[in-house]
Formats: C-alpha cells, structure tokens, sequence
C-alpha cells in the first residue's frame, strides 16, 4: 500500500540529478529577471530576499526526508544530499548577493552588521556551520568520519533553526510566512525525540518480523 | 494665484488625462489580456493641476511604476507588492476629513474642499525607516494652510493623526492575520505640522493619489521616515500631550516619535548611514547612497529641535 509508486531502480541516479536541476531553477530565474531589470522596485533586495528564503526551503525538505520515511513509509533518502547541497548553495548565494550586489563589498559595514546586529550574526553562525556539513557531505568523508559523521550532521537541526529565527528577526512584523517556517522546523525538531518510541510503537502495532526484537526490548529491565 | 480646476472643466490647452485614459481603459478592453495592465493601473487617476515646485531638487525622480508599485501600506497587506495589487475595492471618494480637539472651529473637510486649497507641486526625497529611499513628485499643500482654518487654541501642541477603518475594503485589516492594531495613528509637534515643508498630498505624478500611496490625502514630512507619513487620514486633532503613534507602540526600541532621518542612529536591527534608491542603478551598479540628517533638509529644518539630544529622541 504504498502512497507513490515505486520508482524504478534505474531512474534513481537521474532523479537525483533532476532535484540539482530543478532546485536551481528559482536562483537562475531571480537573477535572470534580475539582470534584465524585470525584478520589480529593490531588484537587489528582492533577489537576495528569494535566495535567502529558498534556502530555508531546501533546509526544511533535507529534515523532513526522515519523518517522511518514519510516517509515511517512503525512502527518498536518496535526495537528501542533493537537498542538503543545495541549502548550502542557497546559503552562499544568499551571503554573496548580500556581500556583491547589496553591500558593493563596503567590507566594514559588513563586519558592523555581523558584529552587531543580532539576526545577522544569527545568519552567519549558520553560514559558518553549514560548510563543514557541505565540505563532509561525500562517500568519502562518510566512510571515513563513521559515527562522527552522524553527530557532525546533527549541526543541520541548528542551522535550520538559526535560518528561521534569522527571517523572522528580519521583518518588521512577524507575519504568517514567519510563523509558517519557525512552525516547520520546530515540528521537524521535534520529531527527533518522538521518533524513536513511535517506531517501537509501530513495530509493535505491526507485529511484522521485527516484532520478536521488541518484545524482547521490552521485557529488558528499567 | 494658482487656483485648483477640476478635471471635466480643464483648460482648452490641455486634453484632460481622465479621457485619454477611458479611450486607454476601451482600448484595453478590446486588445485583451495585453493591455489589461494599463487600463488597472489608471484607473482612478485624474490629472490635477498644480504651481510649480518652490523647492528645487536636483535629482532624478524616482520612476511613476516604483512609487506606485513597492509601498509600505500595512492595510492592504505588508508585502512591498500588496498595496498595488489590493486596493482595487478602496473607494477613495466621497471622502471627509475631521479636524477636532483644541480649535477654536471644529469642522470636516470635504474631499472638494480638500482639492480647493492651493495646490503645489513639490518634488520631495522620501526615506523609509527600511533604509530605501525614492524621489517624489507630491501635489498638496501646506498642513499650515489646513490647521489656520480651524484657529488652533493656545494650549495645542501637538496634532494626531488617524487612518480610515475599512475592513471590508482593506483586506490587511481583516482576517486571522492582522500586523498592526487599528487605526493607524500618527502624529507630529505643533511647530512641525505647521513647517512649510510638510504637506498634505492628494496627488504624485501630477494626479490624483493611486490607492496604494494613501488615497485620497496623506501626509508627507519630507525630513521623517516614510512611516510618519500616514495615508488615507480620517482624522487630525490638535492636542496638548504626545499623542500614541502605531509603529512607535509596537516596537519603541526601534521607533520613536520623532523619526528624523539620521544616518548616526541607527535602527537596532539595521544600519541608517546609507540607503538604497529605489529605481536606480540596476542589478549590478550601485543605487546606494549616504543618507543625509534630516533627510537632506537640516538647513530648513534642523532649527526645530535645537539643543535636543537626538540620539535619546529618536
């Protein structure tokens, strides 16, 4: 009973390829409209806004791919690399339009901004940390961190929290987008203690093969 | 004198805009989707005429599709698109304004009484508290000229002002959702109200008020952030205490009463040394410039708060 098709073996590796394509697709919009003058008013701001936001978008479907699986039985862990890379793209993007095309390089306004404007600070921290998650996120490395791997990608959940109090701290009213996003990704936070006694509870409801290993769980002491 | 003529009864010389606009508004209908956009965009602009601007200002004006497309205008919804694109149902007309609190003649104004005033052109720099910036060419006329008609009394020293509730034509004001309490409120010193250079405007581009700029009047305080420039007014009342202003209650960290235009305070959140000119520069060249105390009016205006400390009085 499953929700979606299955999707044949072969296809696997170009649907990865098509989430890169596609996930490019608003950022080379934005800056062809841009570019051409058909952004409408603050073209910059307007662009750098459309990253940042994006990049939030791609942060939340990388948590998410876990609670899919848990909830509704599909595996797109295939994706998740390619979702998580492409945060990271729209991350730096987001820094670059701001640094190039807002800032015009003015460096110390920069360094005044990150120092002391606390939802640009926040924004940075989340730079910064999300590019060892990117530097780290090949076979290589995987193979080579084992368990450290897993406890360095925790690091998402704080990026990912730090992106949506960074967009909320950056208006001038916290509005329903906002709160749709800070709503999100403490939902997907919270997940991850949940997680754990929910599989139980469904192995158990189940009673398919794994059951006997719970039972057997649950006559442990306490 | 320069003197107010309505539209219908515009000189021979000149054909007035309202029919051009129709004969625009029939040709839209009949080429379709394609020229729809015009005929939306003109709708309800008629041409008014106005003297010449006193105040000159050497720098370029801020294209007619900026003004009118990426506004401030938390009634209508609080993306810079929003305005545009949701007051189609704001009906700017028939309109009254009440003037009350301490004048010596209490009275509302009329939309037609409002247009009788003599009226000026004058081509103003606004800056917005977001640090982006614009250059605008208002048609009003001296608050001055408004607040003598109704003999403020000796103890006023203060004038409020106060946005239309509208929920049923505002869609910013209705819903589960909504940013700011309403009415929104303004407000300014007496001796600030009463500066030439603050105006009441009906009117940009040489017509009538867009919706999305603050129809039918507004007020403009060149040297102020764009908030204190509140749109679509209802109501002023001369008082003698401060009077409650909207941004000013909802964060007064950030926004103080005053609000002049000062590149050495700046906004907790963001710097106000420079700003970005709307329209200008492109992608990559930079429309980015230093913004001036006062807006770039300290000759005309900085005299008023002589001996203030306005680093506490922002």
């Amino acid at each position: 009973m499953a929700l979606v098709p299955a999707l044949p073996k072969r296809l696997h590796g170009p649907s990865i390829w098509a989430v890169y394509a596609l996930g490019l697709v608003p950022a080379a919009l934005a800056f062809y409209l841009g570019a051409t003058g058909q952004l409408p008013g603050n073209a910059v701001k307007e662009f750098e806004h459309l990253l940042g936001l994006w990049a939030l978008r791609f942060l939340i479907a990388t948590l998410a791919i876990t609670p899919i699986r848990d909830l509704f039985g599909l595996n797109w862990l295939r994706y998740r690399r390619a979702l998580g890379l492409l945060a990271f793209y729209y991350v730096l993007m987001h820094f670059l339009a701001y640094m190039l095309l807002d800032q015009m390089l003015r460096l110390q306004a920069i360094a005044a901004d990150i120092a002391r404007r606390p939802f640009i600070t926040i924004g940075m921290t989340a730079l910064v940390l999300i590019i060892p998650l990117a530097l780290t996120s090949n076979n290589w490395s995987i193979r080579r961190l084992g368990p450290r791997w897993n406890k360095l990608h925790r690091l998402a959940y704080v990026i990912a929290a730090a992106g949506a109090i960074h967009f909320a701290m950056a208006v001038k009213v916290v509005g329903p987008e906002q709160m749709l996003y800070l709503a999100l990704v403490a939902a997907l936070l919270a997940w991850r203690p949940i997680r754990k006694p929910f599989l139980r509870w469904k192995r158990l409801r189940s009673g398919g093969p794994t059951a006997p290993r719970v039972l057997s769980d649950a006559q442990r002491p306490l | 004198m320069p003197c107010y003529r309505p539209p219908r009864i515009a000189g021979s010389e000149i054909t007035p805009e309202r029919f051009f606009l129709d004969r625009r508004t029939f040709l839209a209908g009949a080429a379709g989707g394609l020229a729809l956009g015009l005929g939306m965009e003109t709708a309800n602009a008629a041409a008014l005429k106005a003297a010449p601007d006193p105040y000159k200002l050497d720098e370029t004006r801020t294209p007619e599709k900026d003004v009118t497309s990426y506004n401030n205008f938390y009634e209508f919804g609080t993306g810079k698109g929003d305005p545009a694109a949701n007051s189609g149902a704001f009906k700017p007309s028939p309109w009254t304004v009440k003037i009350d609190g301490l004048v010596g003649k209490p009275r509302e104004f009329g939309l037609e009484d409002l247009l009788a005033f003599p009226l000026e052109e004058r081509t103003y720099r606004m800056r917005c508290v977001e640090a982006w910036s614009m250059v605008i060419p208002w048609v009003g006329f001296p608050l001055a000229a408004l607040i003598d008609k109704v003999e403020p009394l000796g103890s006023a020293r203060y004038v409020a002002f106060e946005t239309v509730v509208r929920p049923e034509e505002m869609p910013g004001q209705s819903g589960f959702f909504q940013p700011l309490p309403w009415p929104y409120r303004e407000g300014l010193r007496l001796d600030e109200a009463r500066h030439p250079l603050t105006i009441l405007a009906v009117g940009l581009y040489g017509k009538t008020l867009p919706n999305q700029n603050g129809a039918p009047i507004r007020l403009v305080v060149p040297w102020k952030y764009g908030f204190k420039g509140i749109k679509s007014i209802v109501r002023i009342s001369l008082t003698e205490t401060m009077p409650p202003c909207t941004w000013n209650l909802a964060a007064p960290d950030e926004y103080g009463f005053y609000a002049n235009v000062n590149p050495a305070v700046d906004h907790p959140r963001w710097s106000q040394a420079t700003e970005n000119r709307i329209g200008e520069g492109g992608f990559f060249g930079s429309n980015r410039r230093d913004t001036l105390p006062f807006n770039g009016y300290a000759e005309e205006v900085a005299s008023l708060y002589a001996g203030m400390d306005l680093r506490a009085n922002f």
